[in-house]
């Protein structure tokens, strides 16, 4: 009996060989698992990204304690003092006659306890407000937004290039003079002065949304001038030729002919993009042109430590630099394997 | 190769006048502009600020007002800078020398560690020298700069021995020659480390990769079937080889450095193009705004020049001007 043999897609190998590498699956696992907990912020964290007690500001992490005089007890905290030290520091020492416990489940939250007293696992930031929670709530905003910009100038980025392309002559040299114009200025810069031309009493939404069309502006150009030599080349092809000959409109040969063909390069630079405008948006953040304060992002978390004194003493105000990296860091793993996936040339490993 | 010149000045210029444009408009499409906190204090007079206004045709049509500026450009006035009310060039001037000193730095930092770590991963390809080094360079790769620049500026306030940010010591005035330099050099260590470990990373990879490829090329194997000693093999005909393409990206790494420069110099309070930016965008300096952002247009313009320029010196098979 003949046994059917699936024909499979460039895509469904690439997906095959991407699963064979055991680090860049990893790097997906660790993508899944932020971008989950960003979405379950709601529940997962203890407060919420506003929820602050100027009473406790620069508190560090909170102990939690398993053993009450000797005996393993339900797990608490203790109530913690503020004094201050020889030079005025604030220094927050446990009372150890207050003991609050630790809650799970209850009133839609993972975990908590009881007010006037505070959980910060990862110490609370200078107005007192928990630095765990403000991490996965700012992480809606820092992973969606990469993606976003990411998903809006590849669509401007295939659509011009393929165009360019595609009819070549008059059309192309005019897309291309403009994605010069976009090249021509350094990134940081074009960002800096598209970020004047944004008033400076937007809401949070609206800085959202200008933040994302920011990103998505300073990232199309370069993807458009690559794609218009793929589609220079791919529309000689006899496979367009046939379709021209059938009638088929010129918009969606590109669409659906030619645009197709550039997939392989494209996943892997979408990875490698989206970790890019994460560390885009981080910057214009934390320069205090991005997201604003009371909504957290991971730039704006780190604005705190752009001076000294606050890192010395609360260290911990660093995290979301660490939850930068790895986002960062498994976004270009994967981006890289994906090339190596889709490139039988360097399949031996250079 | 003449008609190529004149050719890539005059799309140039355009390009030029293009960017310059659109970052006048997108200054101007925001409501308000710098005098608009004067009006607010009490001590300032509605005519004064309306005399301002007027000096510098604020309240013009936008063609007006950009016509006025390209005018005064190509006559060599840049402008005046509101913020720090003092000519525009007298402020870039210095602010453009620091941030090519830094630029500079780790630009040789870069090429001096990326290209030998490249050769030396190549050779030892697969073996645990390679694949430290891969994994070291792909941490590197994804390290914000910004994020690393607080690191180390964190990790040296613990247990000192550098400067925390800035370009100078307060003492400055007071050295010589040679004690002024040492005190920059010392000033840049943070930063240009910082500035160059990502891009070091990258150069680093690519480098490998090109070499790998030139290694595995037929003449390779023809030049040690006749018996040339490794060396030569390697430093001779495959490097040279390996190299060629990594001369483009000069250019872009001129570029992609000024950009990163911007928020390192901004973190490590380093006085260069990029925090002068930040401030000018932030307080609305028209003026101080369009001249920065023109300058690191034509740096990077430069950088690309240089790039092709070079890319003509090493390889002899590109000439310019007689395409096709």
């Amino acid at each position: 009996m003949e046994k059917k043999i699936k024909p499979r897609g460039r895509i469904s190998l690439a997906f095959a060989s991407l699963r064979r590498n055991r680090f860049s699956m990893l790097c997906l696992w660790a993508l899944s698992v932020l971008y989950g907990l960003a979405i379950c912020a709601d529940f997962v964290c203890p407060y919420g990204y506003q929820d602050e007690d100027r009473d406790f500001s620069y508190c560090p992490p909170t102990a939690i304690e398993f053993l009450d005089h000797g005996k393993l007890v339900r797990p608490f905290i203790y109530g913690r003092t503020l004094t201050f030290d020889a030079v005025h520091r604030r220094v927050y020492v446990n009372d150890y006659r207050q003991k609050y416990s630790l809650h799970f489940l209850t009133g839609g939250r993972l975990f908590g306890v009881d007010p006037p007293s505070r959980f910060y696992i990862w110490g609370a930031d200078a107005r007192g407000r928990d630095l765990f929670s403000r991490i996965w709530y700012g992480a809606r905003i820092s992973l969606s937004i990469g993606l976003l910009g990411v998903i809006i100038s590849f669509v401007l980025g295939l659509l011009i290039g393929g165009i360019a392309g595609y009819y070549g002559g008059w059309v192309d040299n005019i897309l291309m003079r403009l994605c010069e114009m976009f090249m021509m200025v350094p990134g940081f810069y074009l960002m800096l002065a598209l970020r004047a031309a944004v008033p400076e009493n937007f809401n949070s939404v609206q800085v959202y949304v200008s933040v994302v069309v920011i990103l998505a502006l300073i990232g199309w150009a370069s993807l458009a001038r690559i794609i218009r030599g793929m589609a220079l080349s791919l529309r000689e092809r006899d496979f367009v030729l046939v379709a021209k000959t059938l009638g088929v409109p010129d918009i969606i040969i590109i669409i659906k002919h030619i645009l197709p063909q550039t997939i392989s390069f494209s996943c892997a630079t979408l990875m490698l993009t989206v970790s890019s405008y994460i560390l885009a948006e981080a910057g214009l953040s934390m320069v205090g042109l991005g997201i604003q304060d009371p909504v957290p992002s991971w730039g704006n978390l780190l604005s705190d430590a752009m001076e000294i004194v606050p890192v010395i003493f609360a260290p911990w105000i660093l995290l979301p630099g660490l939850f930068i990296f790895i986002a960062v860091m498994c976004f270009n793993v994967i981006g890289d394997a994906l090339r190596d996936a889709f490139d039988p040339m360097f399949r031996e490993g250079i | 190769m003449f008609k190529h010149i004149i050719r890539r000045l005059f799309s140039t210029t355009f390009l030029l006048l293009a960017v310059s444009f659109f970052t006048f408009w997108l200054m101007h499409a925001t409501p308000g502009n710098f005098f608009d906190s004067m009006r607010l204090n009490p001590q300032i007079s509605k005519e004064t600020v309306d005399r301002y206004e007027k000096l510098y045709h604020l309240k013009d049509p936008l063609m007006v007002q950009y016509t006025h500026w390209v005018i005064n450009i190509l006559h060599g006035e840049w402008g005046y800078s509101l913020y720090y009310n003092v000519p525009v060039t007298h402020v870039l001037g210095s602010r453009l020398f620091n941030t090519f000193i830094l630029s500079f730095a780790s630009l040789l930092l870069t090429w001096g560690i990326a290209i030998p770590l490249g050769i030396w991963a190549a050779l030892r390809h697969n073996q645990w020298v390679d694949r430290t080094l891969s994994l070291f360079s792909f941490a590197a790769f994804s390290t914000p700069g910004f994020f690393l620049a607080v690191l180390v500026l964190y990790a040296a306030s613990r247990w000192g021995g550098l400067p925390l940010g800035g370009m100078h010591s307060p003492n400055y005035d007071d050295m010589g020659l040679i004690e002024r330099i040492g005190d920059t050099v010392l000033h840049l260590v943070i930063p240009a480390t910082v500035l160059s470990l990502s891009s070091m990373a990258s150069l680093q990879r690519i480098m490998r990769g090109n070499m790998l490829g030139v290694l595995r090329q037929q003449y390779i194997l023809a030049a040690r079937a006749k018996g040339l000693p490794e060396g030569v093999v390697i430093y001779r005909h495959a490097l040279r080889n390996a190299f060629n393409p990594l001369v483009t990206l000069l250019g872009y790494e001129f570029a992609a450095l000024l950009s990163g420069a911007a928020l390192i110099e901004i973190v490590c309070s380093w006085p260069g193009l990029g925090s002068l930016l930040l401030t000018a965008v932030r307080s609305k300096d028209v003026f101080l705004v369009m001249s920065s952002t023109l300058l690191a247009s034509v740096l990077l313009i430069i950088g690309n020049w240089l790039a092709d320029i070079l890319l003509t010196l090493v390889d002899p098979r590109i000439r310019y001007g007689k395409e096709n």
